[in-house]
């Protein structure tokens, strides 16, 4: 089976379809989405829709931050608590409560699917590096655990003497992920990269080789971050959409 | 002989064993076949007992990660694996002999010393463009073909550049074989291929002498001497090896990688073209260096780690060889002297690129005899007089470049041939015109182009528009 996995799409249509498309054409038998589906971008309404249409077809997503703050607000950086505010005016019931009903951790077999980390999911701390990786592993038995909310993409696994590794994967190469290892792959984000690469980025996870590809997809960032402009969101999200930082 | 319980007659992964070939310490290796039938194969099974070197476990994974990643006859090809509970590896079994057998004779005939380096040096070659470097050459871990080529097995230590590096992240000690270990890899630098290049000059040395250079230390502080104690030179254990081969080993065995030759594939070139290898001081040198040095790179040796930025992919891409096919007939000066711009352009952005510039001098289809005589012996060296004389505004330091004219009556023929042999990375060749006459039979540069195993650029006069169609062919 291979899986698509999907983090941070953030309300970015154009990254999200271009992605949907890529994995189609893949041939991904299944999507797990990995959280913060609104706040930064201009297309909440379309993004929760959308990810609920996949649901009701079997695909599964877990809470996000930003999906958190919808119903109940926390303190953030100003221009993700602008977008926020102004995204809770353009969602209508059903996609509030599309949100408000999402799991923050799901498990499937051995595998974990959290928005931010294993220790304490709605606390939303940040995976940063070896450290935080290594807390995360140990508080979980899943053998692989999928994350996001760090926009940066970046692969950990726990060597045979528990010490953490830590590796930046390289775009379109699989990596495989031994058996006698545990692991822990930090997504990319779909809607806002921040590696200084502008393009979308998902991953594929091949269930019956255990390997993780993780993939780059060009998309029409133009568009996207247009409608941020037009929206009047403050200009900053438009614009690290262009650095893709 | 026992392994581990294993047996033969019993069955793993669908394959029956059916001859213990080796027990190592890392691994046995079994001569297996499939119970479906079919060849023979070879499987390596590790040592994964409670208590044992966890090292084992760590390069069998590296292998489980590399092997599926790669391809070609430099390597041995993965048939099939075995994961958590069974976990196993099969490859082709390799007709041919191991290095190692060889170790009996030594010392080597040097000409067999560089036949062997030079197969080496062309997988390395290979294996480097596949992102990986190898780590751990020596004779126990080379293979020849019955059809010639070297295979290297063994990549339990090896680094893949595009995955994570298990070995390093669990092991903070230097990994390798003490008799061959590379002064990168002593100071903690998994990245550069010129390691390899290190440990092959290692190989080559005790071939070509029966002694290893740096001996065999069993401590990490043994193996440290080599970052400050140079080798004896060869020629001094044997002195019919040639100044050359000395050069190139003492070359690879240079503690500064920056030092050796920039990529295998330029080393391999070299062990093919003995004759135009620029000697320097290493090929003549008598003796070691005085206990002053030694103590001055003691000192430094001692002063802590530099820190270096090399990956495989970005030192081979910096070091392409570059062969100019240069035709020096009357009425070709203006497309030579085009080509000679393109490649200084191309020199220009790759300053570890090798060029080797060639002329092919061709041959009537009868009177083949008529180039053993005099006349023919001078209008090579005319020839090669000419090429120099081309290349001399390129102003090129002399171990930059090296010259040859081809004899065939064939020559896109033969420079085809050349650049399959010479691991030749890029061609440039001039496109004399565009007559109808040259679209029917077909020029040399399109034929080059069509099954150049590289990149070819094609390079044409700056007027070469304006002409009139029948001056410009």
């Amino acid at each position: 089976m291979r899986i698509a996995l999907l983090s941070d799409i953030h309300a970015n249509r154009e990254a999200f379809a271009a992605c949907l498309a890529h994995a189609e054409s893949a041939g991904v038998d299944r999507y797990v989405f990995l959280g913060d589906y609104v706040g930064y971008g201009a297309d909440p309404g379309w993004a929760i829709d959308t990810v609920k249409a996949y649901v009701e077809r079997g695909a599964v997503a877990v809470l996000g931050n930003h999906d958190a703050a919808i119903g109940v607000p926390k303190r953030m950086s100003t221009s993700a608590e602008i977008a926020l505010a102004w995204t809770r005016t353009r969602l209508d019931w059903s996609q509030r409560e599309f949100l408000a009903r999402l799991p923050l951790r799901i498990e499937e077999d051995e595998r974990l699917y959290v928005h931010a980390n294993a220790w304490a999911p709605d606390q939303w701390g940040y995976i940063f590096g070896s450290e935080e990786a290594g807390r995360s592993l140990r508080a979980t038995t899943c053998r692989l655990s999928f994350c996001g909310h760090v926009h940066v993409p970046q692969l950990y696994h726990l060597t045979l003497s528990a010490k953490v590794g830590a590796f930046t994967p390289v775009a379109g190469k699989a990596i495989p992920l031994l058996l006698q290892r545990r692991w822990l792959a930090v997504l990319g984000s779909v809607g806002q990269p921040r590696d200084g690469v502008p393009a979308a980025a998902y991953a594929i996870f091949d269930t019956q080789r255990s390997d993780l590809l993780f993939l780059r997809v060009p998309y029409d960032i133009g568009a996207a971050a247009g409608k941020i402009r037009a929206a009047g969101l403050p200009s900053i999200l438009s614009q690290r959409l262009e650095l893709g930082y | 002989m026992p392994a581990l319980g294993l047996a033969v007659g019993q069955t793993i992964g669908g394959f029956r064993l059916d001859e213990c070939i080796h027990v190592g310490g890392m691994a046995s290796l079994w001569r297996v076949s499939a119970l479906e039938g079919g060849p023979a194969r070879v499987m390596k099974i590790p040592l994964l007992r409670y208590g044992e070197d966890p090292a084992a476990i760590v390069s069998f994974e590296v292998e489980q990660m590399i092997m599926p990643r790669l391809t070609g006859i430099h390597v041995p090809q993965l048939i099939s694996s075995g994961d958590f509970d069974l976990p196993y590896l099969v490859f082709e079994l390799i007709a041919g002999h191991w290095l190692k057998s060889r170790l009996d004779d030594l010392p080597l005939p040097f000409a067999e010393v560089a036949a062997i380096g030079g197969k080496i040096a062309t997988a390395l070659h290979d294996l480097h463009r596949q992102h990986v470097i190898h780590l751990d050459i020596k004779p126990s871990n080379v293979m020849v073909r019955e059809s010639g080529e070297a295979v290297l097995i063994d990549f339990g230590l090896s680094r893949h550049e595009e995955l994570p590096d298990l070995m390093a992240e669990e092991f903070h000690v230097p990994i390798g074989t003490g008799a061959y270990i590379s002064p990168e890899q002593l100071l903690y630098n998994r990245s550069d291929p010129r390691s390899d290049l290190f440990a092959l000059g290692v190989l080559m040395y005790f071939l070509a002498t029966g002694q290893r250079p740096f001996g065999d230390p069993v401590k990490v502080g043994g193996w440290r001497r080599r970052l400050y104690r140079d080798p004896i030179p060869p020629r001094l254990i044997r002195d019919d090896i040639p100044p050359w081969l000395q050069e190139l080993i003492l070359r690879c065995l240079e503690v500064d990688a920056k030092a050796r030759h920039a990529t295998a594939g330029q080393l391999a070139f070299d062990l093919q073209h003995p004759g135009a290898i620029v000697l320097t001081e290493r090929a003549e040198r008598r003796e070691r260096s005085s206990l002053f040095t030694v103590a001055t790179r003691y000192y430094l040796a001692a002063r802590g780690r530099p820190q270096f930025v090399q990956t495989c992919s970005h030192q081979l891409a910096r070091a392409p060889i570059v062969m100019a096919a240069v035709d020096l007939s009357n009425g070709a000066e203006p497309l030579a002297e085009g080509l000679r711009l393109t490649v200084r352009r191309i020199l220009q952005t790759e300053q570890s690129a090798r060029l080797a510039c060639v002329n092919v001098l061709k041959l009537a289809r009868v009177a083949l005899d008529e180039f053993e005589d005099e006349h023919g012996r001078n209008r090579h060296l005319q020839r090669l007089a000419a090429l120099k004389l081309w290349a001399h505004p390129l102003q090129l330091p002399a171990e930059a470049a090296t010259y040859h004219v081809l004899e065939s009556t064939d020559p896109a023929g033969a420079i085809l041939d050349y650049a399959r042999n010479n691991l030749v990375d890029h061609i440039i060749i001039g496109a004399r015109g565009t007559s109808s006459l040259r679209r029917h039979l077909g020029s040399v540069s399109a034929r080059v182009v069509a099954e150049a195993p590289c990149t070819v650029t094609v390079v044409r006069t700056a007027r070469q528009a304006f002409l009139p169609e029948e001056a410009a062919s």
